[in-house]
């Protein structure tokens, strides 16, 4: 056993806290978690939920209050100020500086603004943290009209939190199609369609021009075509971005993201950095370098804490996967379903003729080695495909054993048969007969 | 489509007011027929007549001055009865003293006589109560014992009104006596309430299939009817009132089962009873409530089955069956009724009526007995406890269509886990040790069991479990606890049904993978009150003793995380698997 070391954490979100169960789990190590945001954690994911009032910020926390204490994690409420790593120090806006044998940054991201005119009008935010949710619910609180930019999870997310309260949604997307840097143009189109079903007035190639206001507080909004749209709330939801403005004294390398290695080392001893607010300096094959994904956050809070507990660990994240909710749709991901076709690959996509379900399959056309799939209000087995993709399986055994991967409740119904004889038709030369192995 | 929806909550709000208001609607006329008719032996129907002689004059406005009225006259009765009857100290110092060789009924004779009817009657209770000391010399202290108890309970056992009987008779002849409009026209007012409630029901519930087919919980933790607002106080008070009343208090709601005698009259015969008004609102609310709950889950075939099967099963196994079986001479059965939820399963009289009955008697006993040795385990070892709780059972059944509106409410913290699992399993042990004594008095003719009377035993489980706990707090603590109370905390066969699940069994609910985002709408949403969220975020089976399978939080979870399987035994309480980086093997 390693002599007993005070860790900071600063972040109580997944990857801070995943980090500090760990450590906990591996060792006898003082634990320190640090957060402005709340006294405990609580899951950032679930704040539609509070807003839509399916849940009560309680329910969002997954521990108990005495689980922190009874697991000897010490909990302390405090925006950090800066961190100064040659005296391993932390000072806080209120409290007395906290020294650190080895630090763990987990800090998020903040969202995005740009210099539009008019940002600063009350009633126009963004929405991240628990503070974003108080203001929008006072933001919101008994009016009409809401424009949303940006397309993406957030914002998706936000007109579905905004339409529970029978507010009107104008929803401003600057590309040709929903979600566009991800979804391939097929699904865009089913989201599109689903998302218009619940009366939200979706724009597409609209950019914010300017945001109108009087008395301080936001009335309507003008694009770039200058078409103007009146509301009373704008939600900014034009993406993320590490948070790690407290870092710029620290002597901490930072670029968008605090740098780190495949360690989840950053350039200074005993100072690490996971989640959403780092940037890794190396590769990995269909990852971006900077990852904001709830699963990522916590695959890193688990290997860092292997690492600090003396088992040194590569952050090796096995095959990409992500999950969804649009409305009522839900979405699936595992492997690389690109936006837009690579050269080298082929695909097939399988839509329900109520087009609330679809299927989109990608594998590479020479080798014929599965490489993605996206699926839509069908839900699939993650540990299939995880197998599948770490055994490079062709696109005809996925096909045959399309039918395992199915995890829908009993009694859905299924449609296997109807994706098979489909992919038959459009594929005769991959033809496939079904084979049905128990699991 | 709003409009629709508003008149009919107007169309429900005043058809419930009515039905309230009929609670109190009747006048009362007390007439000596009625008394003829209600009390059966001559002597005690004479002693009331004269005892009543007041009220037969009058019109009651209202059914608790009838009521008291009623409580008064047979206190009068038993009161004249004790004077006529008792064995006074005189008495008592003649037994002793003419028995102080020997005590025997000659002693009795000599006592109490000349032969007329208040001797004859003190010789034979005497020898009822005292008989065991014949044969000895006669000791005061006995004596006095023997003769205390005669003047408590003896007499009015006897020749007055004790409390069971009073109770029954409290009730039927309010009910004969009522007057008024609800008496002349009982299928009017049983429209413009029990069909004002469902029409206006379905009209507020139909227009929800506009929206499009997804999980509808806005707005729950807003709504005062929903999160123990003041509605859902109010409407908790209201069960709460009712089951007292329908469980203690029967005379005064004898309006309401004046209403619903004509059906009972059509359906088997004869007119209703409290549990015959009680078993039709009962199914009312599994068939209104059930349409809203198939229209709420329309998009989950597992959820709408599920539906479906306990409005199917309420309706015919509870309701209609039973009440046919009545119509045919036959006894009533409820054929999907599990010992020990089914507490009286083993009782004498429900065993002698069965018994009583032929090859059809003989066949329910022994259906009876099979669904507890042989349904309960094979059914779940291959489906889980859900298999009757949540598809079958009419508890079951009312939690999840009346009752699911308030499934958020359950308590979650590990603190209410460990009182459950106290609770429950001590309900299930209270329920075999209270049956073990009654077949022990039904084998043997003791009533001590043990160390109890066991006629004791099961009227103290009747009033507090039976009664208490399924009925009271069981649907009455819905809007403040959730709907599964009873099932959770006090369900012996829920407890009996758990232990197979847990220890053999191969339903478990699965996690997908690394797909939890720990959002908690599975554990808010769980009606047992299981921290779901706990195992789907570190990937671990769910395999719990209390879950009825519901299917909700699979129904609700945003990422397609949880499952409900049956599969191969092996691998069910495996280690937790959370897919996410490679070369990392997670400990628990």
């Amino acid at each position: 056993m390693s002599k007993n070391h005070h860790i900071v954490i600063i972040g109580n979100g997944i990857s801070g806290i995943t980090a500090a169960r760990h450590i906990r789990k591996h060792s006898k190590h003082t634990i320190t978690v640090i957060s402005g945001e709340s006294d405990h954690f609580y899951s950032r994911t679930a704040l539609m939920y509070i807003y839509m009032a399916h849940m009560k910020y309680e329910h969002t926390k997954p521990y108990e209050d005495w689980f922190w204490s009874k697991n000897k994690i010490n909990l302390v409420r405090d925006i950090v100020d800066t961190v100064d790593s040659d005296k391993k120090s932390i000072r806080l806006k209120a409290g007395t500086p906290i020294q650190y044998d080895k630090l763990i940054i987990a800090t998020g991201s903040v969202s995005n603004t740009f210099d539009w005119p008019g940002k600063d009008l009350a009633g126009v935010q963004g929405l991240y943290s628990l503070q974003d949710l108080d203001l929008m619910v006072s933001n919101t609180n008994g009016i009409k009209h809401a424009v949303i930019v940006g397309g993406g999870l957030i914002g998706v997310e936000m007109a579905e939190m905004l339409l529970s309260k029978k507010i009107h949604v104008t929803f401003l997307v600057r590309e040709n199609s929903f979600w566009s840097n991800v979804l391939p143009k097929e699904e865009a189109a089913l989201i599109t369609k689903h998302i218009r079903s619940h009366h939200v007035d979706l724009l597409f190639r609209s950019e914010l021009k300017e945001i109108i206001g009087s008395n301080g507080k936001v009335t309507s909004i003008v694009t770039k075509n200058e078409d103007k749209i009146e509301c009373e709330f704008v939600g900014l939801t034009v993406g993320v971005s590490p948070n790690i403005a407290f870092l710029k004294e620290s002597g901490i390398n930072t670029k968008r993201g605090v740098l780190v290695n495949i360690f989840l080392e950053t350039s200074v001893a005993d100072v690490y950095a996971i989640g959403d607010c780092v940037e890794r300096t190396y590769e990995l094959p269909d990852r971006k370098n900077i990852e904001q994904v709830w699963y990522t956050g916590r695959m890193m809070g688990e290997v860092v804490a292997q690492t600090i507990c003396g088992n040194k660990t590569e952050y090796a994240p096995g095959p990409w996967f992500n999950s969804a909710k649009f409305f009522d749709i839900e979405y699936q991901t595992y492997g690389m379903v690109r936006n837009t076709l690579a050269d080298a690959e082929d695909d097939f996509y399988w839509e329900h003729e109520r087009g609330m379900k679809a299927i989109h399959l990608v594998w590479n056309k020479d080798s014929k080695e599965f490489r993605g799939i996206n699926t839509f209000g069908i839900r699939m087995r993650h540990e299939c495909f995880d197998r599948w993709l770490r055994e490079k399986r062709t696109i005809h055994f996925i096909m045959e054993h399309l039918k395992e991967a199915n995890f829908d409740p009993e009694f859905f119904i299924r449609h296997e048969d109807e994706v098979v004889a489909k992919f038959n038709q459009k594929f005769p030369a991959l033809s496939v007969t079904e084979k049905i192995n128990s699991l | 489509m709003k409009a629709i929806k508003i008149i009919g909550l107007v169309l429900f709000i005043g058809g419930f007011l009515l039905f309230n208001g009929i609670f109190f609607l009747s006048s009362y006329q007390l007439t000596p027929e009625i008394i003829r008719q209600k009390i059966e032996d001559p002597k005690k129907q004479e002693l009331f007549l004269v005892k009543s002689k007041t009220a037969l004059t009058k019109e009651y406005s209202s059914n608790f001055e009838f009521v008291s009225m009623l409580d008064h006259t047979f206190a009068e009765v038993n009161q004249n009865q004790i004077k006529t009857f008792s064995i006074d100290e005189k008495e008592i110092n003649k037994i002793t003293d003419k028995g102080k060789t020997t005590f025997d009924k000659s002693v009795l004779e000599s006592v109490f006589s000349p032969d007329n009817e208040i001797n004859l009657f003190k010789r034979k209770v005497f020898n009822d109560f005292g008989g065991h000391l014949f044969g000895q010399p006669a000791n005061i202290e006995q004596v006095k014992e023997v003769a205390k108890k005669i003047n408590e309970y003896g007499i009015v056992n006897k020749v007055g009104f004790d409390r069971y009987v009073t109770k029954n008779l409290k009730y039927s002849i309010t009910k004969a006596s009522s007057t008024g409009p609800i008496k002349n026209q009982p299928l009017l007012f049983f429209f413009l309430t029990f069909g004002l409630c469902i029409i206006g029901g379905l009209l507020y519930i139909l227009p929800k299939l506009e929206l499009v087919p997804g999980i509808k919980n806005d707005g729950i933790f807003n709504n005062v009817m929903k999160n123990t607002g003041w509605l859902g106080i109010m409407t908790g008070t209201w069960l709460i009132a009712f089951y007292v009343f329908l469980y203690f208090y029967p005379e005064y709601m004898t309006n309401w089962i004046i209403m619903v005698d004509p059906l009972s009259l059509s359906l088997n015969g004869n007119e209703a009873s409290r549990f015959f008004l009680y078993g039709l609102l009962y199914t009312l609310c599994i068939l209104i409530m059930g349409i809203r709950m198939l229209i709420h889950y329309r998009h989950s075939r597992y959820q709408m089955l599920r539906t479906l099967s306990v409005m199917f099963f309420q309706t015919a196994f509870a309701f209609l069956i039973p009440e046919i079986l009545i119509r045919l001479n036959q006894p009533y059965f409820d054929f999907k009724n599990i010992w020990p939820l089914d507490y009286d399963f083993f009782f004498d009289s429900e065993i002698n009526k069965l018994l009583a009955n032929g090859t059809l008697g003989i066949f329910m006993l022994g259906w009876g007995i099979a669904l507890i040795i042989i349904a309960v385990p094979v059914f779940v070892y291959f489906f889980g406890k859900r298999w009757y709780c949540s598809w079958v059972c009419g508890c079951g059944g009312l939690a999840e269509t009346l009752g699911d509106p308030y499934r958020q409410l359950s308590n979650k913290t590990l603190k209410a886990w460990k009182v459950e699992r106290w609770m429950v399993h001590a309900v299930l042990v209270f329920s075999v040790v209270m049956t073990a004594a009654v077949l022990y008095t039904y084998w043997t003719g003791s009533s001590w069991f043990i160390f109890v009377d066991s006629y004791q035993l099961r009227s103290v489980y009747g009033a507090w479990i039976g009664a208490g706990f399924a009925g009271i707090v069981g649907t009455g603590f819905y809007p403040i606890m959730g709907n599964r109370v009873w099932c959770r905390f006090g369900c012996p066969l829920a407890a009996y049904l758990g232990l197979i699940q847990r220890f053999k069994s191969r339903f478990r609910i699965t996690t997908n993978g690394g797909q939890c985002i720990s959002c908690g709408n599975c554990s808010t949403y769980c009606e047992m009150g299981i921290d779901v969220r706990w195992y789907a975020q570190r990937g671990q089976n769910i395999v719990r003793s209390s879950c009825v399978g519901c299917g909700v939080c699979s129904s609700v979870c945003p990422r397609g995380v949880l499952n409900l399987e049956g599969k191969d035994e092996d691998g069910r309480f495996g280690q937790p698997i959370l897919i996410g980086n490679n070369n990392i093997k997670l400990k628990p």
